[in-house]
């Protein structure tokens, strides 16, 4: 089984960043030029971006009309000058919106790792690159060193909800982004995998019981919160924290909380939020 | 085999369910490569959580944009339905649940414009995933990675080595085989996935064989 630990060492080793490695790695396996994959690569961020440009219009509403409008909300008051927050964590949070919401109104987004959870990575990437402008290449690797984690995760662990509980789902994705962020940022491939660990260790147990069924409700706004503790932990790391717990071993106990998971609570709708009184009237209400 | 970076950045996809959505578009892309004709009617039974939460998910409309040959990224999969109508092609939409199905499975009962039918079963199975797993009155499993054919033959000692050995003249090579049957003697159903695209020219050979009632070549999903 990969450990993500192979690919910091070997960064280390060769004095690269883990975006490349990711990617060296990747075009060996798929049998591509590295050109090929980063023009793979860069059609997902061009989708990213889109997505995140037309959620912030506010125009989408989801199909059954729960969900829509608040990345707008966010957005404006970022605009304002009035965050208690601040620009960065305020955009982030506006840009995670943006991007669930297109995805809970049918519209064009990339999985990053599901569709649930795709709002997470384009909002820290993006939000990173306000902060650093960073070129295109090093987005593009930065989105490796994001994709290179899921794989380890899919590998060891899981990246879906019905297997996994919404640990899998958000808590990848706020790993994956944190990783990227920090990359983005300058830090070390250790300060990377350190910034996963702790972004994925906020969402351990975090089950996944969408009410009705539906990716909105609580799926659209954990994206957003996703965001933030992907920022977070990068800022953590970035000032010289370490994670006490390694990498691995978070994405080993993630699936080990995941298979003890009842199944209720892993996208069934019969546990969680889904069941609340609300939850329960809106399911009633809507099929 | 593990999975590669664009399995975790990716797929490009319409919202808001990799298996209730893109999964959907996909079993319905892979019932009209099986159909194999142009679509004049069709009519399309939920099951499981495809008819429990199926509206919120779009998946209808994902089933019918499948039908239409859209691919999951396409913005147009929401208006399927009106699609579908400009096109002149009927779809009815009913829901059952039959107690062994997996949770998000679909039956397509489809018509061409000659008024050939076919009846398609499948499950989405996550991640955008899909598997058909009957066609007609037979059992199969294709998941639509590799180009597949499909034949429906008399069950008879020798035939499967008639099939095998026209492959190996076309340099088609076999990537796996199942054969099933409905009782011994019969017709069989003989489902191989291949690493070559499977030419006409190879397949009306394969029709051509004695014991052969019909073969069809269906394409891997992109
Ligand atoms: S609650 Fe479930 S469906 Fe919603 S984002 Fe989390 S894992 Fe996905």
């Amino acid at each position: 089984m990969r450990t993500f630990e192979e690919w910091v060492l070997k960064s280390q080793t060769e004095g690269l960043k883990l975006g490349q490695i990711v990617l060296h790695d990747q075009a060996e396996q798929l049998d591509k030029s590295e050109q090929e994959l980063l023009a793979r690569m860069r059609e997902n961020l061009v989708v990213m971006r889109e997505s995140v440009r037309l959620g912030l219009t506010g125009e989408r509403r989801s199909l059954s009309g729960l969900v829509g409008g608040d990345a707008l909300k966010v957005e404006q008051r970022r605009a304002s000058g009035e965050s208690l927050v601040g620009s960065v964590i305020g955009g982030a949070i506006a840009k995670a919106l943006a991007v669930a919401e297109v995805n809970a109104s049918m519209g064009k987004i990339v999985a990053a790792p599901t569709a649930g959870s795709c709002g997470v990575l384009p909002a820290v990437l993006l939000t990173a690159e306000e902060v650093y402008h960073p070129n295109e290449e090093d987005l593009l690797l930065a989105l490796f060193t994001a994709a290179g984690l899921g794989v380890v995760i899919a590998d060891r662990a899981s990246i879906s909800g019905a297997e996994g509980g919404c640990q899998a789902e958000i808590g990848s994705a706020a790993g994956m982004a944190a990783a990227a962020a920090v990359e983005l940022a300058g830090g070390s491939p250790r300060q990377c995998s350190d910034a996963a660990a702790v972004a994925m260790k906020s969402f351990l147990g975090l089950v996944c019981d969408p009410v009705a069924g539906l990716v909105e409700i609580p799926c659209v706004k954990r994206n957003a919160i996703a965001a933030s503790v992907a920022l977070s932990a990068a800022e953590m790391v970035l000032s010289g924290v370490f994670s006490a717990i390694p990498l691995d071993e978070v994405i080993d106990t993630m699936g080990e909380i995941g298979r003890q998971m009842p199944c209720s609570l892993k996208e069934t709708a019969q546990g969680g939020l889904a069941i609340t009184p609300t939850g329960r009237r809106v399911q009633a209400d809507f099929l | 085999m593990g999975s590669n970076v664009f399995d975790l950045i990716g797929p490009i996809m319409v919202g808001p369910s990799s298996s209730h959505t893109a999964g959907a578009v996909r079993l319905g892309a892979m019932a009209l490569k099986i159909l194999g004709g142009d679509l004049a009617e069709g009519k399309i039974t939920l099951h499981g959580s495809f008819a429990e939460t199926g509206k919120g998910h779009g998946t209808d409309l994902a089933l019918v944009a499948g039908l239409l040959g859209l691919k999951p990224d396409d913005e147009r999969i929401v208006e399927a339905k009106q699609l579908a109508q400009a096109k002149g092609i009927n779809i009815s939409f009913e829901k059952s649940n039959p107690p062994d199905a997996h949770p998000n499975s679909v039956t397509f009962e489809l018509t061409d414009k000659l008024g050939k039918q076919v009846r398609v079963f499948g499950s989405s199975i996550g991640g955008g995933r899909i598997i058909i797993k009957g066609i007609n009155e037979f059992n199969v499993e294709i998941m639509g990675d590799y180009p597949t054919l499909v034949i429906l033959n008399r069950d008879l000692p020798g035939v499967v080595a008639q099939v095998t050995s026209l492959l190996a003249t076309t340099q088609i090579n076999i990537a796996q085989m199942r054969v099933s049957r409905e009782k011994r003697g019969a017709k069989a159903l003989t489902v191989v996935e291949t690493d070559q695209t499977i030419e006409p020219a190879a397949l009306e050979l394969m029709r051509k064989l004695p014991s052969v009632y019909q073969a069809m070549a269906i394409e891997p999903l992109e």
